[in-house]
């Protein structure tokens, strides 16, 4: 018997029970759907992520407390040991440098009048919209002279200011942030939602305010501007340098953006393939359901069986003709599932960074098939071992 | 063309030993037309089932066209099940859903017949048994006698040595019956050989040769009138 004819039983079959074998593919094609929709949600937020630290300008260094790098991927347990006068030091030092900002970093309160925004407070330097290119909506950024005399002014983040403004000018006004008093001199440009972050939560102050707030003047991290493209290594062994005559090589990282952006890339992969592998789950579950409908098949049509032996039908020809039914079965749920996936993940574009991926849809699909035969081979073997004689007599 | 040597069949049933057969021996030749016959539980359909290959005898021989089958392997039984022997049963076997045409394609689908040759064969099969006009209707569209003939074209397509019936109008109103009788005698009378099993003289009586069973052994193996 060739296969040509087998297909065609194994269609004739399927076509026989319609509902049923849609009810059996539902649980690939969902599965197939998961696992292409939620692989572009990954590469989508990969390839968003990497534009978006590939726009903050390739000639930027990030200075880091702890030690971090592609290869261990995690700072755990390190101390902020890195000062202001580290700043001052790397500025009078290093050639290859255009700009270097010292940042610290905490959570916060701002609040005006009766109202309180919980954010994250960044006390900076003038130079900060400049080095990280984010321009000022509306007023201005602080002055290195403001900086210098700590002076109570704030910068504010769109979404701050929304919050706790509403539609009124915050130019001018008075805040509170932490148990200070601040001036609202500017607001800063949108930067927009990413990952559930949103960039414009954020209130600015000038660095040595922030040290009195704190009570603490450590760095969260340095940022350093290289003169240009072409001597960004030569300004990280600079920094390395400078600063390795100060600290131990466990106390900071000097990255560049390139080694940022691969540690980063390695995070969203290794949440991709995650994401995948919760998603091939249900797939595998899909392939329990079609083994479960063959059995009852088998089951169901063991007279038949009995009558396809009684003429002439050998071993593998029933077995074929049952792992063709599922293979079909799963095959057809991964076609649909993927048209599904490809789909779902085109609308979602709407709301989200996607981007379907062809290996996702060749690996569901593939992945679809192999479950097919896997969970066929069981329910085929025990309709092709059926004894003639028992399978024609079965009622 | 048939020979049956000391053919025994065992049962076991929960611990139970049933000997179905308990050493059968008989010889036919081409073209012969044999009733057997015997009461119920005599061991008829366990004589039938061993000769058509769905079964292995326990001890014994069945030589089948020169060839022993009793030490076949299940494909190679598949194969003689295929080629050498028709089956006909009382309850038709037929795969309910399909059309009498596909029904009778069906051994040629598995002796590897391309398919515009087996829509021919299968045609001129049901041509035989006079059903042409009805090759498309589905066999639960049929009736009985009907679904009968389709099992008689069936078990004739692969033009086999031998044609087993068993209890072939158990199943049957006697016109229909009847019927069936009559194509298996022209059948016969164009030289095929018809083993056929039942338990009514009647119908015995269209066959040239009755062999009697009682518990598992041959009683009289006798000619008869030919009706």
């Amino acid at each position: 018997m060739n296969l040509m004819e087998s297909l065609r039983i194994a269609i004739g079959a399927l076509v026989a029970n319609k509902a049923r074998a849609m009810l059996t593919m539902l649980g690939v094609i969902i599965g197939v759907m998961a696992v292409i929709i939620l692989i572009s949600i990954g590469q989508g937020v990969k390839s968003d992520v990497t534009s978006q630290v590939s726009g903050l300008g390739s000639n930027l260094l990030f200075v880091m407390p702890g030690r971090m790098g592609a290869d261990t991927q995690q700072s755990v347990g390190f101390t902020y040991k890195l000062k202001p006068e580290d700043v001052d030091l790397l500025k009078r030092r290093m050639a290859f440098a255009k700009d270097i900002i010292g940042n610290i970093e905490a959570p916060s309160r701002v609040k005006y009048r009766n109202k309180t925004h919980r954010t994250i407070v960044l006390g900076t330097s003038a130079s900060y919209p400049v080095v990280l290119d984010r321009p000022i909506a509306q007023g201005r950024f602080f002055t290195a002279a403001q900086v210098e005399a700590g002076r109570r002014v704030a910068v504010l983040g769109k979404t701050v200011v929304d919050d706790i403004f509403g539609s009124e000018n915050p130019i001018g006004k008075r805040v509170t942030i932490g148990a200070q008093k601040y001036l609202v001199i500017g607001v800063m440009s949108e930067k927009g939602n990413f990952m559930g972050q949103d960039f414009d939560d954020g209130a600015y102050v000038p660095l040595t305010n922030m040290t009195s707030l704190m009570g603490s003047d450590r760095l969260s991290h340095i940022i350093i501007k290289a003169k240009d493209e072409m001597h960004v290594k030569d300004a990280q062994d600079e920094a390395k340098r400078i600063l390795g005559t100060k600290y131990s090589p466990d106390d900071y990282s000097v990255m560049t953006q390139g080694e940022t952006l691969s540690i980063l890339q390695n995070i969203l992969s290794i949440m991709t393939l995650m994401l995948a592998g919760i998603a091939s789950i249900s797939l595998l579950v899909g392939g329990i359901g079609i083994m479960n409908i063959m059995l009852v098949s088998v089951t169901e049509r063991t007279r038949e069986i009995g009558i396809r032996k009684a003429v002439g039908a050998r071993t593998h020809d029933i077995m074929i003709q049952f792992v063709i039914e599922a293979i079909i079965l799963s095959m057809t749920g991964g076609a649909i599932g993927i048209a599904i996936g490809i789909g779902g993940s085109l609308v979602m574009k709407n709301w989200m960074p996607v981007e379907v991926t062809w290996w996702s849809v060749m690996l569901s699909f593939g992945f679809a098939a192999i479950v097919g035969i896997f969970f066929g081979v069981y329910p085929a073997w025990k309709a092709a071992r059926l004894d003639p004689i028992d399978a024609l007599r079965y009622e | 063309m048939l020979e049956v040597n000391e053919l025994t069949k065992t049962y076991q049933l929960d611990g139970f030993s049933v000997e179905a057969l308990r050493g059968i021996t008989f010889t036919i030749k081409e073209g012969e037309f044999v009733a057997i016959m015997g009461p119920s539980g005599s061991g008829k359909s366990t004589l039938m089932n061993l000769i058509g290959c769905l079964d292995r005898p326990t001890s014994g021989s069945v030589i089948l066209d020169g060839q022993e089958t009793s030490k076949l392997k299940d494909n190679q039984l598949a194969s003689v099940r295929n080629l050498k022997v028709g089956f006909v049963f009382q309850n038709y076997n037929l795969l309910s859903r399909t059309t009498a045409l596909k029904n009778v394609e069906l051994p040629l689908i598995y002796a590897g017949i391309g398919s515009g040759n087996r829509t021919e064969r299968a045609f001129e099969a049901l041509k035989i048994v006079g059903l042409e006009e009805r090759a498309g209707h589905r066999s639960n569209q049929l009736s009985g006698g009907q679904q009968q003939r389709v099992a008689i074209a069936r078990a004739l397509v692969n033009d086999p040595s031998i044609i087993l019936a068993d209890e072939p109008t158990g199943s049957l109103d006697s016109k229909s019956g009847t019927e069936i009788m009559n194509i298996l005698k022209l059948l016969n009378d164009q030289g095929r050989t018809i083993i056929l099993v039942t338990h009514e003289e009647y119908i015995a009586g269209y066959a040239r040769r009755a062999i009697r069973l009682l518990d598992g052994l041959v009683t009289s193996d006798k000619r008869v009138g030919k009706k």
